[in-house]
């Protein structure tokens, strides 16, 4: 079982490497701000220990939900306004 | 964790990767946003039918009031603050799996199920996750200059952070094996949180594209350990993926100043060579009016324009956008060289030309406009200095030596728009004032360009 989480955080890791280099360097804010956004998937972990009978857990995960919610709701909507700047002009 | 939930979140992994895929070209960036918002969204469903929650308000006012928050900061931030709030959302993923491990040590801790492996995962989580967070706002003080950005350094400083490091990881290791010990585990808590302060507090402005990448990719170890230790695996595949990425940009921006890591780190750039400027004060410059600007642009077939920090500051991107567009009218070609470390994150520059409605194919990389320098009639640099610096290829006693750098020195007549002869961030000389093709426009670049683009429209 953890063998097994090791083998997914090592590919996961190279798929990671490969597809990144590949990112055009002009849009690396973008980058920046959208890997920003999918890391606050700890919002799935936060939001078990937010949703559970624990008081502890209630108040922890209450705040780590705020914040991971702030990362995939700004990050999200923060890499769409800058790609939306990034136009190419119709030249004539 | 029953099976739907386990293929939901397959599939999220799945478009997370195509999401960043799409980012290899402006034309496909965004579709592949909306894919890792879709990822995103089942995720987040996913967990909520999956039968684990049992109380809703905690879930509801948190989703809401950072809702709230990140939407007010997305819609509202301009895009010249985007370093400050790339480094603050740093600050937030690295909060949440703190706190996501500590609940998960409490509640393992209570029912004694803490193994070694678990443990491990929960220290790497928390110690990397605590000292993204003070790290991450320090990078965000210093960015929006609530704290002095010139490099704090003091005596000790290295040996006071690398016997922290020490000591925190010391306590990571005993707890391995002792894990049922919550004095050392919040202590270790605390060291990284201090850490997080120390190893930023030396770091100057000009090193900030290094330190926010790094940290980037410390949140997103953080967040793979999350994984690790409540045992998900979309988070290990996100965390992996955030953690690549602040990876390579690490060492993009590592190479394009020419230093290793440890450099940046430990080296705290701009303390000590402040002095060498003053023997070559003496030599003269060329000072270079507007009208004579305007003069020499208009004999110009080809243009190329380097912004730097200094645009950034005087916001003249919207200015630098008119005079290009002027130019354009008079049938002369206009390019952008950019820098990798130009400004205070990667890709910064490139944000706000696009803001200011830049076409993304005028914006070219260093490697890709330096072999053309030679037939560059004109270059204006805005507000660069160290990223032109010629002394970087000739000058072997230069501390910035080695570092790839814009050639302008080689295009025809070279125009500096600067505020005044004042040296860059390092404080260090740059001959290529004092060549021969060089022009100097003093003054503040926004101020200047909005003369020059009324000089072009008279």
């Amino acid at each position: 079982m953890q063998i097994e989480l090791i083998y997914i955080l090592i590919l996961a890791g190279f798929v990671g490497f490969e597809v990144i280099r590949k990112v055009t360097p002009t849009l690396h804010t973008p980058l920046m701000s959208a890997t920003n956004a999918i890391s606050g998937i700890s919002l799935v972990g936060s939001l078990v220990a937010a949703g559970s009978d624990n008081e502890t857990a209630q108040i922890l995960g209450f705040i780590a939900v705020t914040a991971a919610t702030i990362n995939v709701v700004g990050g999200f909507m923060i890499t769409e306004r800058m790609l939306k700047m990034f136009k190419k002009k119709e030249k004539k | 964790m029953n099976y739907l939930t386990e293929v939901v979140y397959l599939i999220a992994s799945v478009l997370f990767i195509m999401g960043l895929k799409g980012l290899s070209h402006p034309e496909t960036a965004r579709r592949g946003m909306h894919f890792a918002e879709i990822g995103m969204l089942m995720a987040i469903v996913g967990t909520l039918v999956s039968g684990h929650i049992v109380t809703w308000t905690w879930i509801i006012t948190g989703v809401a009031i950072g809702s709230a928050i990140g939407a007010a900061m997305a819609i509202f931030m301009p895009m010249t603050a985007m370093p400050q709030r790339i480094a603050l959302s740093h600050a937030f993923g690295a909060l949440a799996a703190v706190l996501v491990g500590v609940n998960e040590y409490i509640e393992k801790g209570s029912h004694h199920e803490l193994s070694n492996f678990l443990m491990s995962a929960i220290g790497f989580e928390v110690l990397f996750g605590a000292l993204t967070v003070t790290g991450s706002l320090m990078a965000f003080g210093k960015l929006s200059e609530l704290i002095k950005s010139a490099p704090i350094t003091y005596k000790g400083q290295n040996f006071i952070n690398i016997t922290l490091f020490f000591t925190a990881f010391g306590m990571f290791v005993y707890l391995i094996f002792f894990p049922y010990n919550p004095v050392i585990f919040y202590t270790m808590i605390g060291l990284a949180l201090l850490i997080g302060i120390f190893i930023v507090m030396p770091i100057g402005g000009a090193d900030m594209p290094v330190v926010i990448s790094l940290m980037n990719s410390y949140a997103g170890l953080a967040i793979a350990a999350t994984g690790f230790a409540i045992n998900n695996k979309v988070l290990i595949i996100a965390g992996a993926l955030d953690g690549a990425s602040g990876f390579i940009l690490s060492i993009i921006m590592s190479h394009a100043m020419n230093r290793s890591f440890t450099n940046v780190l430990f080296g705290a750039v701009g303390s000590s060579q402040v002095d060498s400027s003053a023997l070559a004060e003496e030599r003269p410059i060329t000072r270079v009016g507007i009208e004579d600007t305007k003069f020499i642009l208009e004999q110009a077939d080809r243009v190329v324009i380097v912004p730097g920090y200094g645009m950034a500051v005087a916001q003249a991107q919207h200015t630098v956008r008119e005079l290009s567009d002027e130019l354009d009218k008079r049938g002369i070609a206009v390019e952008f060289a950019i820098h990798p470390v130009a400004g205070r994150m990667p890709g910064h520059m490139n944000v706000l030309l696009a803001e200011a409605n830049i076409s993304y194919d005028q914006l070219l990389e260093m490697e890709t406009i330096n072999p053309t320098m030679d037939s560059v009639d004109v270059c204006i640099i805005i507000g660069a200095n160290d990223v032109v610096n010629p002394a970087a290829r000739t000058d072997k006693s230069s501390p910035i030596y080695g570092m790839p750098i814009i050639d302008v020195d080689k295009a025809r007549t070279v125009i500096v728009m600067k505020r005044s002869m004042a040296a860059g961030f390092a404080g260090i000389e740059n001959p290529l004032f004092y060549e021969t093709n060089t022009k100097m426009l003093f003054g503040d670049a926004k101020k200047v360009l909005q003369e020059l683009v009324a000089e072009f429209k008279k």
